[in-house]
């Protein structure tokens, strides 16, 4: 028996391949758009464990001193009083165009590292003589082989899989050599063996701090509001693909209906009919989420290197290229798609269940009633209730995306209900007959849309809302490049001798050498840069100070005083006259916060003097040269050879704002993207629904029809409903998209980043917006109106037939 | 774990290696010793050690053992300052008694101070580990610490140092194979063990080896048993057995009361084991049958405990034994490549 069943419930399927393949694509296109998000995720993830795992960052404690490096002799006195710890020495590092970060560990105290066991199991083990004395071994990972190929001048290289990518592993000794920082050290990891007694830290090195791995920050906390974003996204996604699956099973089913009547009428129980229907929809999501993981898996392929740039530039998290195929991520992307799709079908599914035995697929059949509408109005009210009371009582990142998601749910599910008040009262206003039988129909049909409708909402919402954002980002960005970039010059010389010959040279013929030198401190409240100015009218005309005490340039340069930048004061809530311990015996006020976007970390301003006295031994080899902007190429190429610097040691200030911009840009690819593809994810729900209504469409277009109106006026005004339809729910996903930026500038960057952005509109970006809807939703109803010009008028006839 | 490499040498020998492939120097007999310089480190040979044990009695009426090791092997036959050197250094301590052992290792690199040997004043350090001259070399003060145990001890020498082999050029197989090898095997002992169990004050003997090579076993040579005997008529044996493939090769070094030594020849000691105990996963022999028919010794040797086991970077068995039968008395067995 069951055989037949499937094979007469199946034969819809033969025949409405298009609705088939509706119904696929939507489940694909969900699918597919969260598991691209979730392969990325996953992807930078496993690049940041595996930078972590060469030190089990996070597992065990560290020693660092405050205010910069640790000597060698610290080190000695540590070990020779007991403490076993391990020598670390890390820094950024110049290979041909790129920057890596290299980490040297003292191999021989702490020889367990990945990379390390991995090549000694390998068939060609390393000698030990290669790896501990000169020239020493660098451990690359695979992808910078080339990077380094032909280069005689460093040390051979090992390949390990282990490591993670942009990242040289080596022995201290050789670190030391390559990072120029004889006799320093970065860190000491405190070993998991000690022995029992042990004299306490702050008898054998006061200065010395230790750490445990709960207060250093490592690479995956910084970057989960990243990830996160990019979540949102991606869910953001899935729910409109979810709209299509809805869609086209509610049609389905509708359509299936008078076949499913017969079916019982001979005999076979609903329980059956149900199973098998389940079963079939259960198939259907295996077959979309396959398709929808080939989708992810390409898009994310595609998206990663400029994920990598990005998280690279904000965070400096070094991220693998490379996409690897995870069976987990196939797991849960399957699970996703067969989630998804029960949840977009439960609906039809238990209405099918409870069809009664003789009902007759009525008119009403599929559509809601007025009841459903004030229940979906009310939820939404809830929900945009639910999502402010959580943001205000719990305040923080996740807060903030709750508070998001309830907005828009909350307010799509409000679409109906405010789209029938306002047709409403257009049909009152409406002149003609034609008009108002216009607007009314626009009405009755709105159950059927409406779904589709809170698609577009929801992705012409986010496309303001994130545009605007991305917008008024980089309008404040290149305000603040301008005023920070304002140095003509930028020199990079190889070492502090250098530096100070250059200097002398230069001070004579240019208006101002001001240096650029800064330390790496740690922080209680993380890792913190200080830097030290010189006093020079480029500072107190140009920085960019969001707060400020009066006089503050006088209380930095002269007074001792210290300026932070946005991401600490909102972080640690520290504002213009609180005060900021730089290390112990150092305690400084606040004289005024700058805004500084691009990293995530603290940093702090004082004046050289200061910046000597908390934190000797910074380098000076960086400095930015002031004079006539004529001057600057000139003077750049006499640098270059009369110091013999390499092109990238003297940079021009536009380079650097190019640079600069190059990476913001590559920020927001996802971004914009993301958003792309969702607007054609909508506009493809439209259509969807359209079709579905296609069928309950005839009943009532024939008797308008039948009192004379051509089939080519009602298929013009067919286009007009859904353009018209588009238009208004575009008018009112302006207003939700602002506030949806406003959310994302005001309170989402500000825990993910540390920066708050002042929001700028741009109406040309919504007129664009606004026109692509109209155009979007054209399209999707040219197919409909196509078909209703061109019906044979024995099928409107047959609407008044007794046959029905 | 790659430091397994170099250390390995001094369990499983360099197998193929030529006495003076890699620019090290290999020992030659006739040697001239000059102290206090050759308490110091010879960089330009591979593989060097200040091997000291001691059973000592406890306060408590127990028996202890000690074990303090400094061991040094090169990378390459030079020094140089810094991180780079390529002289490592390793550590092994341990405290044996009847049912129990407890072991630590230490390892560093020569060239930042963290470990080393001066002979002017004596001292041999790795970490904040200590073999202390007070003043010189026949006065020790001696410190090791673990995660179970740390021990302070101090030692006085009693009789001259002992040189073994021919006055110190100690052949190691037939095929020449040889090491510097002298000892101080008469220090007395004293002071505190700290245990888990509380400390105990503790005194006894103490014997110290030292020895450098480049080239200690043959190629075919598996490893070794070294017995260091303390009779209680105040006499002392130094012997030891390399197990080959091509058959035993044994030395030995008689010491009298004196102090006196005198090398006996390949051969002139036999050594069976009497029976074995499975540690750490291997067959163990810790029970002994030491035959030396020239001074009428046939005695039997027992580990104090068959736990002694060093499961340090390269695992040898190293504790206390009890000597019985024609002659009692004591030492230290060191048993390598089981």
């Amino acid at each position: 028996m069951t055989g037949p069943v499937v094979q007469a419930l199946l034969s819809h399927w033969r025949r409405h391949w298009l609705q088939l393949a509706t119904l696929l694509i939507g489940i694909a296109l969900a699918t597919g758009l969260w598991s691209a998000v979730q392969a990325i995720n996953s992807e930078a993830r496993s690049s940041y464990a595996r930078a972590n795992a060469q030190l089990s960052v996070g597992q065990l404690d560290e020693i660092r001193d405050p205010t910069g490096y640790i000597s060698l002799s610290r080190y000695v006195d540590l070990r020779r009083s007991g403490w076993q710890v391990a020598a670390v020495l890390e820094g950024p590092v110049r290979i041909g165009d790129r920057t890596l970060r290299l980490m040297g560990v003292d191999m021989v105290a702490y020889p367990a590292l990945p990379a390390m066991t991995q090549l000694e199991q390998s068939d060609t083990p390393p000698e030990p003589s290669e790896i501990l004395t000169a020239p020493g071994r660098l451990l690359i990972s695979p992808d910078l082989i080339d990077l380094f190929d032909g280069r005689d001048d460093l040390p051979p290289i090992l390949v390990s899989s282990a490591l993670p990518p942009e990242f040289i592993l080596t022995d201290i000794g050789v670190a030391e050599r390559l990072l120029n920082r004889s006799g320093q050290i970065s860190r000491l990891v405190v070993l998991p063996d000690q022995p029992g007694s042990l004299p306490p830290l702050s008898e054998i090195a006061p200065e010395l701090e230790r750490q445990s791995p709960t207060s250093q920050i490592d690479t995956a906390q910084l970057t989960d509001s990243f990830h996160l974003n990019l979540s949102a996204f991606g869910l953001l996604s899935f729910a409109v693909g979810l709209f299509i699956v809805h869609g086209t099973v509610g049609l389905a089913f509708a359509q299936r209906r008078g076949m499913i009547r017969t079916l019982r009428a001979l005999g076979v129980s609903m329980r059956r009919l149900v199973w098998i229907t389940l079963a079939e929809l259960i198939m259907f999501a295996l077959i979309g989420g396959i398709l929808g993981l080939v989708i992810g898996h390409l898009i994310a392929a595609a998206l990663l290197p400029d994920v990598a740039v990005t998280l690279r530039g904000l965070y400096g998290a070094p991220v693998d290229g490379q996409l690897a195929l995870r069976p987990l991520w196939i797991v849960s992307g399957l699970a996703m798609a067969l989630g998804g799709t029960l949840l977009a079908s439960g609906h039809a599914l238990w209405r099918l269940s409870r069809m009664p035995l003789l009902a007759s697929p009525g008119l009403q059949a599929w559509g809601g009633q007025t009841n459903a509408r004030r229940l979906s109005a009310l939820s939404g009210l809830a929900l945009i209730i639910g999502g402010l009371i959580v943001f205000f009582s719990a305040k923080g990142l996740i807060a903030g995306f709750v508070m998001l998601a309830g907005i828009l749910t909350g307010t799509a599910l409000l679409l109906p209900a405010i789209l029938s008040v306002l047709l409403a009262k257009f049909v009152r206003r409406a002149k003609g007959p034609v008009t108002q039988w216009v607007w009314a129909d626009m009405r009755a049909q709105l159950p059927g849309l409406s779904l589709a409708l809170m698609a577009l909402l929801l992705a012409l919402a986010a496309n303001i809302g994130v545009g605007t954002m991305v917008s008024s980002f980089r309008l404040t960005f290149i305000g603040w490049l301008d005023q920070r970039l304002t140095s003509e010059l930028y020199v990079t010389a190889s070492d502090n001798e250098q530096a100070d010959q250059i200097i002398d040279w230069l001070a004579p013929q240019v208006d101002a050498v001001l240096p650029i030198r800064s330390i790496e401190l740690a922080h209680e409240t993380g890792p913190l840069f200080l830097y030290g100015i010189i006093d020079d009218d480029t500072y107190r005309q140009n920085w960019p100070l969001i707060a400020s005490n009066p006089n503050v340039w006088d209380s930095v340069l002269k007074g001792g005083a210290v300026l932070i930048n946005e991401q600490l004061a909102r972080r640690e809530n520290l504002w213009p006259g609180d005060s900021l311990m730089l290390a112990p015996r150092h305690t400084l006020e606040i004289a005024g916060v700058y805004s500084d976007y691009g990293n995530p970390t603290g940093q702090a301003i004082v004046s050289m003097a200061m910046l000597d006295l908390v934190a000797p031994g910074a380098a000076s080899r960086r400095f930015g040269i002031r004079l006539s902007p004529d001057r600057a190429t000139e003077m750049a190429q006499t640098l270059r050879d009369r110091f013999d610097l390499p092109n990238s040691s003297v940079v021009h200030q536009a380079a650097m704002k190019k640079q600069s911009l190059a990476i913001f840009e590559k920020t927001f690819v996802i971004t914009s993207a993301l958003n792309v593809l969702t607007l054609g994810v909508a506009g493809f729900a439209i259509l969807t629904s359209l079709l579905t209504l296609w069928t309950q469409r005839l009943p009532q277009i024939a008797p308008v029809w039948s009192l004379g109106m051509t089939r080519s006026r009602l298929a013009q005004l067919e286009l007009l409903r859904s353009i018209l339809l588009a238009a208004l729910t575009a008018c009112l996903a302006l207003p939700l998209g602002l506030i949806l930026a406003w959310i994302l500038l005001s309170v989402i960057n500000v825990q993910a980043f540390g920066w708050q952005l002042p929001m700028h509109l741009f109406p040309a970006d919504w007129i664009r917006l606004f026109l692509l809807t109209l155009l979007a939703a054209a399209v999707a109803a040219v197919l409909p109106a196509w078909r209703l010009r061109r019906i044979p008028p024995a099928d409107l006839l047959r609407v008044f037939a007794n046959e029905r | 774990m790659f430091l397994l490499f170099p250390l390995a040498a001094l369990a499983q020998g360099y197998a193929g290696l030529g006495g003076n492939a890699d620019g090290f120097t290999a020992p030659t007999p006739g040697y001239q010793f000059q102290f206090p310089q050759d308490h110091g480190p010879h960089p330009d040979y591979r593989i060097e050690w200040w091997y000291l044990t001691a059973n000592l009695k406890g306060e408590d009426g127990r028996d202890y053992g000690i074990q303090w090791t400094l061991f040094r092997s090169a990378l390459r036959p030079s020094e140089e300052d810094g991180w780079q050197s390529p002289q490592l250094w390793l550590g092994h301590a341990a405290v044996t008694m009847p049912d129990a052992h407890y072991f630590a290792e230490r390892l560093s690199r020569g060239g930042i101070g963290q470990a080393g040997v001066t002979a002017q004043p004596f001292e041999a350090w790795i970490d904040e580990w200590q073999m202390k001259a007070d003043p010189d070399i026949n006065a020790l003060r001696l410190t090791a610490n673990g995660a179970e145990f740390s021990y302070d001890l101090s030692l006085d020498a009693v009789g001259p140092l002992v040189f073994h082999g021919e006055d110190g050029y100690s052949v190691k197989s037939a095929d020449g194979q040889a090491s510097y090898y002298y000892s101080q095997p008469g220090y007395q002992v004293e002071g505190v063990l700290h245990l888990p169990q509380g400390d105990v004050a503790v005194a006894g003997q103490g014997w110290l080896d030292r020895e450098w090579s480049s080239q200690p076993l043959a190629a075919d040579q598996s490893g070794w048993d070294w017995f260091s005997l303390s009779f209680d008529d105040g006499q002392k044996l130094m012997a030891f057995r390399l197990r080959g493939d091509r058959g035993d090769y044994t030395s030995a070094t008689w010491i009298d009361a004196n102090g006196v030594g005198t090398a006996l020849p390949d051969g002139a000691v036999s050594f069976t084991p009497l029976e074995t105990q499975i540690v750490a996963d291997r067959n163990v022999p810790v029970h002994w049958r030491v035959v030396l028919p020239d001074r009428e010794l046939d005695v039997e040797v027992s580990a104090l405990t068959p736990k002694s086991w060093m499961g340090t970077r390269f695992a040898y068995w190293e504790g206390p034994v009890f000597v019985s039968g024609s002659h009692s008395g004591q030492g230290y067995l060191e048993m390598t490549g089981y």
